[in-house]
C-alpha cells in the first residue's frame, strides 16, 4: 500500500501542475518584456516590470499600508483573543458554549451583510478612509478565528498546570499571564500567521471603506491596476509577485503550523 | 481563601477576560447586522441623506426583482458546482497526501500556495490566463479563441475554476485530518479478509470520512455562497449580469448607486440565505453526530 507506483507519480505531477502552474506563469509574466506579451514566449527575461511598479507607482506605499493594517489586526485580535480563549479553555463560567457558538456564527457571516452599517459607523466616527478604522471591522472575521484556534491550543495544555499555579497563590489572571500564556507561544504564533494572512488578503471592506488611492491596501491596488487603454499585465504580475512572495514563503516555511491551526479552528472538539 | 470565594473570583475574572472580545464582536457583528435590518426598512439614498421609514417596501420590491432572482440563481449554481468539484478533487488529493512517497512534504507545502495567495491576485492572474488573444489557456487549446470571461455561459464557469484552484487545498486538508483519524488496523483487517482497495475505500474510508466531509462541505458552501472578490475582479458580474452573485449585486447597489435602503435589504437577504444554508448543514451534522 505504501509502495509509490506510476499512478502516484502521475497524480503528483498532475496536482503540482494544477496548483503551482499558474503561480509559475505569474512569475514568468512578471519577467516578460512589456512589448513582447503578444508573442508565445519571451525572447529575454527582464526586471523592467518590477522597476516600473516599485518606483513608477506608489506601490511600496500600498505594501506599507497592508503591513500596517494586517499587523494592527493581528495585535488587536491576539491581545483580546488570548485572554478570552484562556478563559474559554480553562475557567468555569456560564455562557462558554454560547460564546464559542456565537464566534463560529460570526465567522460565517457574509461580509456584505455588515457593510452598510459599518460604512455609516466609520463615517460617523471619522474613521472612514483610515487604515486604523479598517482594522476594526477586520475583527469580524479575525477575532472568531483567533478564539477558535487559541481555545483549542489552550485546551491542549494540561489542566494541572493551571491548578498548580492557583494552589501556589496565583489569581486566574496571573496563572494565565505567567504560566499558560508563555506555554501557548506556538499557538499564538500560528494564530498570528493565520490572522495576518487573512487581513493581508481581505478585499471587500478595504474596497468599500478606503477611498484615497494612497491609502489602498495591496488587494485593492491590484484590483484597480488598469490603465486607460490596455491592461498592464506585466506590471500587474510583478506587483502580484511582490505581494504574494512573502505569503508563499511564509506558507511553505510554516506549513505544518498553518495546517494544524486551520484544522484546529475548523474541526470542533 | 475559601473554596467558594475562590470559585466566585474565578468566575469574575473569567468574565473580565472575555469581556473585551465579547464587546468587539457585538460592535463589529451583532450591532451591524441588526442595523442592516433596520436600514433595510428605509428608503435611504446616501447622497440625498434623507431617510424615510418604508416598512417592508424594499422586500416587496426584492421579491419582484428579476435581477435579485438571477443573482440568487448564479450564487446557488456557483456554490453547488464549485463545492462539488472541490470535494471530488480534494478526496483523491487527500488520499495521495496520506501516502508515503518521496516529495510528499513538497506537495503538501505547494498545494497551500493557492490558498495563501490573495483571491484578488489569483483572480487577476487567471484573468490574464483567460485572455482571449494572448492568454495561456487559449494557447494551450489549439484553435481555441474562446472569450472565457466575456461570453455568457463561459464566465461563471471560469470563476468556478478560479475558486476550485484556490480552495481545493483547504478541503483536502480537512479531509486529510479526517483520514488520519482512521485506524490503520481496519485496513489490515480488510486486507486479511481479502477486500480490494476499492472495497476498503467504500466500506471503511468513506463512511468514517463522512463527518470530515460534511464539515468541509459546510465551511466551503457557506464560503462559496458569499463569493465576492474573485468575481468582482474577473467580470464585475458581467457579461450581461451572468456572473452577478448576491454579494456583487448588493455591493453595486450600496456603493455604486448609493442606495443604502435596498442595498441593505439585499445584504440581509444574502445573510438569511447563509443562515438557512447553515441551519440545514448543522442539522445534517447533528444527525451524523447522533448516529455515532
Amino acid at each position: 500500500m505504501n509502495r509509490p507506483g506510476l499512478g502516484t507519480a502521475l497524480a503528483v505531477v498532475a496536482f503540482l501542475t494544477f496548483f503551482l502552474g499558474p503561480f509559475f506563469w505569474q512569475v514568468l509574466t512578471s519577467l516578460w518584456p512589456d512589448g513582447e506579451l503578444t508573442r508565445p514566449w519571451p525572447s529575454v527575461l527582464t526586471l523592467e516590470n518590477y522597476t516600473s511598479v516599485l518606483w513608477g507607482r506608489p506601490f511600496l506605499r500600498v505594501v506599507a499600508n497592508s503591513l500596517l493594517v494586517a499587523a494592527l489586526t493581528t495585535v488587536f485580535c491576539l491581545t483580546m483573543g488570548a485572554a478570552a480563549a484562556f478563559a474559554l479553555a480553562k475557567l468555569e463560567f456560564r455562557g462558554r458554549g454560547l460564546l464559542l457558538s456565537a464566534a463560529l456564527a460570526v465567522s460565517m457571516f457574509p461580509p456584505i451583510a455588515t457593510v452598510s452599517p459599518l460604512y455609516l459607523i466609520l463615517r460617523a466616527a471619522g474613521l472612514r478612509d483610515s487604515l486604523i478604522g479598517l482594522a476594526l471591522p477586520y475583527a469580524t472575521f479575525a477575532l472568531p478565528l483567533t478564539l477558535w484556534v487559541l481555545t483549542s491550543f489552550f485546551r491542549q495544555l494540561p489542566d494541572e498546570l493551571y491548578r498548580a499555579a492557583r494552589v501556589d497563590g496565583c489569581t486566574p489572571f496571573q496563572a494565565f499571564r505567567r504560566v499558560l500564556l508563555p506555554l501557548a507561544a506556538p499557538g499564538l504564533a500560528t494564530t498570528a500567521i493565520l490572522v495576518f494572512i487573512f487581513a493581508w488578503n481581505e478585499f471587500l471592506y478595504a474596497l468599500t471603506f478606503l477611498s484615497t488611492p494612497e491609502k489602498r491596501t495591496v488587494p485593492v491596488a491590484i484590483s484597480l491596476f488598469a490603465s486607460e487603454y490596455r491592461e498592464p499585465w506585466g506590471e500587474i504580475a510583478a506587483a502580484s509577485v511582490v505581494a504574494t512572495l512573502p505569503l508563499v514563503v511564509l506558507t511553505v516555511l510554516f506549513q505544518r503550523r498553518i495546517v494544524s491551526g486551520l484544522t484546529a479552528g475548523a474541526v470542533k472538539e | 481563601m475559601s473554596g467558594g470565594g475562590s470559585l466566585e473570583r474565578e468566575r469574575r475574572q473569567a468574565y473580565l477576560l472575555v469581556a473585551p472580545a465579547v464587546l468587539v464582536l457585538a460592535g463589529v457583528a451583532l450591532y451591524p447586522i441588526l442595523a442592516a435590518v433596520w436600514l433595510s426598512l428605509h428608503r435611504f439614498i446616501l447622497v440625498f441623506g434623507e431617510r424615510r421609514f418604508t416598512g417592508l417596501d424594499n422586500y416587496a420590491f426584492l421579491l419582484s426583482d428579476a435581477r435579485f432572482w438571477a443573482a440568487l440563481g448564479n450564487t446557488a449554481y456557483f456554490t453547488l458546482v464549485a463545492v462539488t468539484v472541490e470535494v471530488l478533487l480534494a478526496v483523491p488529493l487527500a488520499l495521495l497526501l496520506n501516502r508515503a512517497f518521496p516529495g510528499r512534504g513538497l506537495l503538501r507545502a505547494s498545494v497551500l500556495v493557492p490558498w495563501a495567495i490573495p483571491t484578488v491576485v489569483s483572480a487577476r492572474l487567471w484573468a490574464w490566463m483567460f485572455n482571449p488573444e494572448y492568454g495561456v489557456i487559449n494557447r494551450l487549446l489549439p484553435g481555441s479563441d474562446i472569450n472565457w470571461l466575456g461570453a455568457p455561459g463561459y464566465a461563471l464557469h471560469a470563476a468556478i475554476l478560479v475558486d476550485v484552484w484556490k480552495t481545493t487545498p483547504f478541503v483536502a486538508l480537512l479531509v486529510l485530518a479526517g483520514l488520519q483519524g482512521i485506524p490503520e488496523d481496519l485496513y489490515k483487517a480488510a486486507r486479511v479478509d481479502g477486500a480490494s482497495a476499492w472495497r476498503a475505500f467504500r466500506s471503511i474510508t468513506l463512511p468514517l470520512l463522512k463527518p470530515a466531509l460534511l464539515l468541509a462541505l459546510l465551511f466551503r458552501s457557506l464560503d462559496a455562497f458569499r463569493v465576492f472578490d474573485a468575481i468582482y475582479v474577473l467580470t464585475e458580474g458581467g457579461p450581461a449580469n451572468t456572473t452577478e452573485t448576491l454579494s456583487i449585486y448588493a455591493y453595486k447597489t450600496l456603493m455604486r448607486s448609493g442606495d443604502f435602503g435596498y442595498g441593505s435589504a439585499l445584504s440581509v437577504a444574502t445573510f438569511l440565505c447563509v443562515v438557512v444554508l447553515a441551519a440545514v448543514w448543522m442539522r445534517l451534522l447533528g444527525r451524523e453526530e447522533g448516529a455515532r
